[in-house]
């Protein structure tokens, strides 16, 4: 008997794209993120991108179940999850069906050829249930078939597990052996899996078994020849911690509540994909965070609007169908001149559109979508970091403005992950709420009387001589009592319109993301498309290109220094997964002839997409 | 200044009457409850600025600035969860929701079954006049079927709801019924709503004498009150008619007994406000008074219950898990479970 050689080569890589797939109850999405985990400590920059259906468990074997998670690492600075990837791994036919167009050529396939059989390739939907991993279809890939299944079932054997138990530790055999590809050693993965089993010594058991076994099949099997190496990457010193976008948003909003002194009161219904805030936050009660499950959207915002009346910080999260119900009580809000932070992690829309899927087609909803004239502040993060800062940006401008705020994030970098140097509570600024303990005009209490940021005062109930009444019905100005004088209510929207413009006053002077500040092309994003529009623009300035990137956090009101900076570029082009919003309002504020990209796929950007029509907006 | 129609009396020291003009109809019933209103607060100590009001839309939801205190003036159905929100942060307070049959029954009709189920501490004033006053004379939820309004010219086709029968079935802790044509009663109710921790919602007929005129008339009005109007008590026989009919409980069955030869008070149900069955029963008499023979409409407090509030149970959680895991700590939190550092 041949005794298998262990002499294997190392080639090294810069960077890696991988992406799991396999039915949406195979695990996927825990495997890739304890890869994610894994290289993230290790010292890679990562970025993440889980794509998953919006069925809890689709049928199984179909392509409509397929599950994927995205992971890019590298040596190198990571701006996306990746536009096409290096190795797919999958769990059965509908899986590589799905994703075979986002491999690259010569790319690698690691296959589990027990999602295979006769009926998988059927319900993929393989003509004549041709199997691609024997008819030669695949000859432009490096394919690895692997019997996932029966090594995982052979490598239990002996425990007294079920066959469906066993078949569950199938993700544990990849990971494992992943890790092994990737030169990575099994303690980040053993240690969660300690955690996650601690107490359940059977099913710890089996898991560390298959994890094992497939670590030790890559260093065995003589299949496998070349395993890679990714080096750390020479990110800023410091220590990091993974952080997704919901994760961002939910630790932004309480730390601005911390740090005004707030309690959060977090009022929600369930939606996705913003559910995850409101898991987040129901575990740190012991901040003074108070979460409340509504009967409904519009009760979620309303119970805020009340908690924030009551003086802690009310906050609302939801995505797009839900913030239409949401609509009429944030023209309350704004009416009332209270603080609120409104979360919206976008999805595809219109209505139900694409749940699970990403889009940023609601900003035209966010800026304009109230009856009356009701300005309120939009502002988005770019990335699952950003949604930290602003999400207690938010917080920010909603107290120290008395104001809703609206935050813009999306499911792309909602559910997406990368490495974070956390910021210690210290170097985050005070937020100081504009509470008033006295009369404000003599012996009398004005509750709309503004100072000069035109805010009005922020009056506790329990403070004897501040009794006041404020409602949704048209005020007058300074004492709030109802009023349908027509020239005040000229004057009173006016008077709310310049309080929001005049947030506007805080920012700071608007930075270049990259790039010269002048030249031939500006590109201008928003939100999520900030990783792929970087890429680009990085690209095209090493081809030679005059190019700039400004990536905008603030929508409404615009920072002061966009209009003159629009100008200083021949060309201007605004990339959205929508079919133009920021582009018209760019065009409708500063008579700017912008150009858009759009793609309303429900899927990011690649860089390349922007990367090609910038070279074509500059060969115009 | 004050100009509600109320009048204060020599011993109150404190006028909880906003400088607001009422601006109600002439003769509308919202004006007798706003003075029940001012009088109790005025006789039970309350300061004005621990008293808030939130409201709702329409004619009754006016209410907030007719009044000293803190006011909130919302939308349309949603002062349930305006409440919610405002009495978890602030368990201090005294908060009044103000409602009528469309702001609470109709377009609030989720919020209003949540906030029971909750038992949100709130004392919530059901203003029912069976009809939309401030759009100006639609069919409400409470208008009787056949209900010729503005919106119905051949008669509403809608059955209507049975309030408390509704409170009832979301699990109220607090069920009571009012009148505005009878002071005394209503007053002697508020007070015990106010004393209730947890939901008391108290539903008042309210007479729109614009669009709904006389709606309640039967169950108010001197000549025909003592036939169809049942006053119960905590712990007293259900009598009325001037003590000449009871209802008495047969085999779980209400049925109208005449007091005479044949029956005497001592067979009829006695009120027990914490039996939650009775209740259910109470509740449910509700027929129309044209018809023959039918039971009189209860007015009192039908059920209490002492269950924990809401914000209770909430406060407990943020003080439980205080206990377990210590104040906040920001840094902690910001750094999370797993860390790398890179040198």
């Amino acid at each position: 008997m041949d005794i298998p050689t262990r002499t294997k080569t190392v080639q090294e890589r810069r960077n890696v794209v991988i992406l799991f797939a396999g039915d949406s109850g195979d695990g996927i999405q825990l495997t890739g993120a304890q890869f994610t985990d894994t290289n993230a400590l290790f010292g890679n920059d990562v970025s993440t991108f889980p794509n998953f259906p919006a069925e809890i468990r689709a049928p199984q074997g179909t392509l409509a179940g397929v599950s994927g998670f995205q992971l890019h690492f590298g040596s190198v600075e990571i701006f996306t999850p990746g536009d096409l990837c290096d190795v797919l791994v999958v769990m059965n036919a509908a899986a590589l069906k799905a994703n075979l167009s986002k491999l690259k050529q010569g790319g690698t396939i690691i296959a589990n050829t027990d999602g295979f059989d006769k009926k998988n390739l059927r319900l993929a939907g393989y003509i004549d249930q041709a199997d691609p991993l024997t008819d030669g279809t695949l000859a432009a890939y490096t394919l690895h078939s692997v019997d996932v299944t029966k090594m995982t079932r052979n490598a239990l054997e002996g425990t007294t597990l079920g066959m469906k138990e066993k078949d569950r530790c199938k993700n544990m055999f990849v990971l494992g052996f992943i890790n092994w590809m990737f030169s990575r050693d099994l303690a980040n993965s053993e240690r969660f899996l300690q955690q996650k089993f601690g107490k359940k010594a059977e099913l710890l058991d089996a898991n560390l078994r298959a994890l094992k076994a497939g670590y030790h099949y890559g260093d065995t099997s003589e299949t496998f020849t070349t395993r890679f190496e990714v080096k750390p990457a020479p990110m800023p010193k410091g220590t990091y911690r993974s952080i997704t976008g919901n994760q961002g948003t939910a630790l932004g909003l309480l730390a601005g509540a911390q740090k005004a002194k707030l309690d959060l009161f977090y009022g929600s219904y369930p939606i996705t994909p913003a559910s995850d805030i409101l898991h987040e936050l129901s575990r740190h009660k012991n901040f003074g965070v108070l979460t409340f499950q509504a009967e409904d959207e519009i009760a979620a915002i309303a119970s805020a609007i009340g908690a924030s009346y009551g003086g802690a910080l009310g906050v609302t999260a939801s995505s797009g169908p839900g913030i239409a119900l949401k609509t009429e009580a944030m023209g309350l809000a704004f009416m009332l001149e209270l603080p609120l932070v409104i979360v919206n992690v976008q999805r595809g829309g219109p209505s139900t559109g694409l749940p699970t899927k990403t889009e940023q087609a609601d900003l035209w909803q966010a800026v304009h979508g109230r009856n009356g004239e009701a300005p309120i502040p939009v502002i988005a993060a770019s990335t699952p970091i950003d949604c930290f800062d602003m999400a207690f940006e938010a917080v920010q401008i909603a107290v120290e403005h008395m104001t809703p705020v609206i935050l813009l994030t999306d499911g792309y970098i909602a559910n997406g992950a990368e490495p974070w140097r956390f910021p210690a509570s210290k170097d985050l600024p005070a937020i100081t709420p504009n509470f008033i303990k006295g009369p404000n005009d003599g012996e009398a209490f004005l509750p709309y009387l503004r100072d000069e940021r035109s805010v009005r005062p922020w009056a506790l109930p329990g403070q004897p001589g501040l009794q006041h009444r404020i409602g949704g019905i048209e005020k007058q100005d300074r004492t709030g009592n109802i009023s349908y004088d027509p020239a005040n209510h000229e004057k009173m929207v006016r008077l709310r319109a310049e309080k929001v413009a005049r947030i506007a006053d805080r920012f700071k002077p608007i930075r270049l993301d990259t790039g010269p500040p002048e030249g031939e092309l500006l590109i201008v994003g928003w939100g999520s498309t900030y990783g792929a529009i970087r890429t680009a623009a990085l690209a095209l300035q090493a081809e030679g290109h005059s190019v700039a990137h400004v990536h905008l956090r603030h929508l409404f009101p615009f920072n002061k220094g966009l209009g003159p900076l629009l100008k200083k570029y021949k060309r201007v082009l605004v990339p959205e997964m929508n079919s133009g919003q920021l582009r018209q309002l760019l065009r409708a504020e500063f008579l700017v002839d912008a150009q858009g990209l759009n793609k309303i796929q429900g899927m990011p950007f690649t860089s390349e997409e922007i990367h090609a029509a910038a070279l074509n907006l500059l060969k115009s | 200044m004050s100009t509600t129609n109320g009048t204060t009396t020599a011993s109150v020291k404190v006028d909880f009457s906003s400088d607001q003009e009422v601006r109600w109809c002439p003769g509308c019933g919202d004006y007798s409850i706003l003075k029940q209103v001012q009088t109790l607060l005025e006789q039970s100590g309350k300061k004005k600025e621990e008293v808030v009001f939130i409201s709702g839309i329409g004619c009754s939801s006016r209410f907030p600035y007719y009044l000293d205190t803190y006011g909130l003036h919302s939308i349309h159905g949603r002062a349930p969860a305006i409440v919610s929100g405002l009495r978890s942060v602030r368990p201090d307070l005294s908060v009044w929701m103000i409602t009528g049959d469309g702001d609470a029954l109709s377009i609030g009709g989720n919020h209003i079954i949540h906030l029971l189920r909750r038992n949100v501490d709130v004392n919530v004033l059901l203003f029912n006049n069976e009809i939309y006053g401030l759009t100006k004379g639609q069919y409400s939820p409470t208008s009787p079927e056949g209900a010729v309004t503005r919106s119905t010219p051949m008669g509403s086709t809608d059955h209507p709801f049975n309030p408390l029968a509704l409170v009832k079935g979301a699990d109220g802790t607090f069920i009571a019924r009012s009148m505005d044509r009878d002071p005394k009663h209503m007053r002697e109710v508020l007070a015990r709503a106010d004393a209730h921790r947890g939901t008391s919602l108290v539903e008042i007929y309210q007479n729109c004498n614009v669009f709904n005129d006389g709606a309640f008339e039967t169950f108010t009005e001197k000549a025909t009150k003592p036939i169809h109007s049942l006053f119960v008590e905590h712990g007293k026989p259900l009598v009325y008619a001037n003590g000449t009919k009871g209802i008495c409980l047969k085999d779980m069955r209400p049925r109208v007994i005449d007091i005479g030869p044949e029956f005497s008070a001592n067979d009829c149900w006695v009120h027990d406000e914490r039996d939650a069955f009775k209740a259910s029963l109470l509740v449910r008499l509700f027929d129309d008074p044209r018809m023959e023979g039918g039971f009189p409409r209860p007015f009192g407090v039908f059920y209490v219950n002492e269950r924990a509030t809401h914000e209770a149970k909430m406060t407990a959680q943020v003080k439980a898990a205080r206990e377990r895991k210590g104040e906040g700590d920001l840094d902690a939190l910001l750094k999370g479970e797993h860390t790398w550092t890179i040198v």
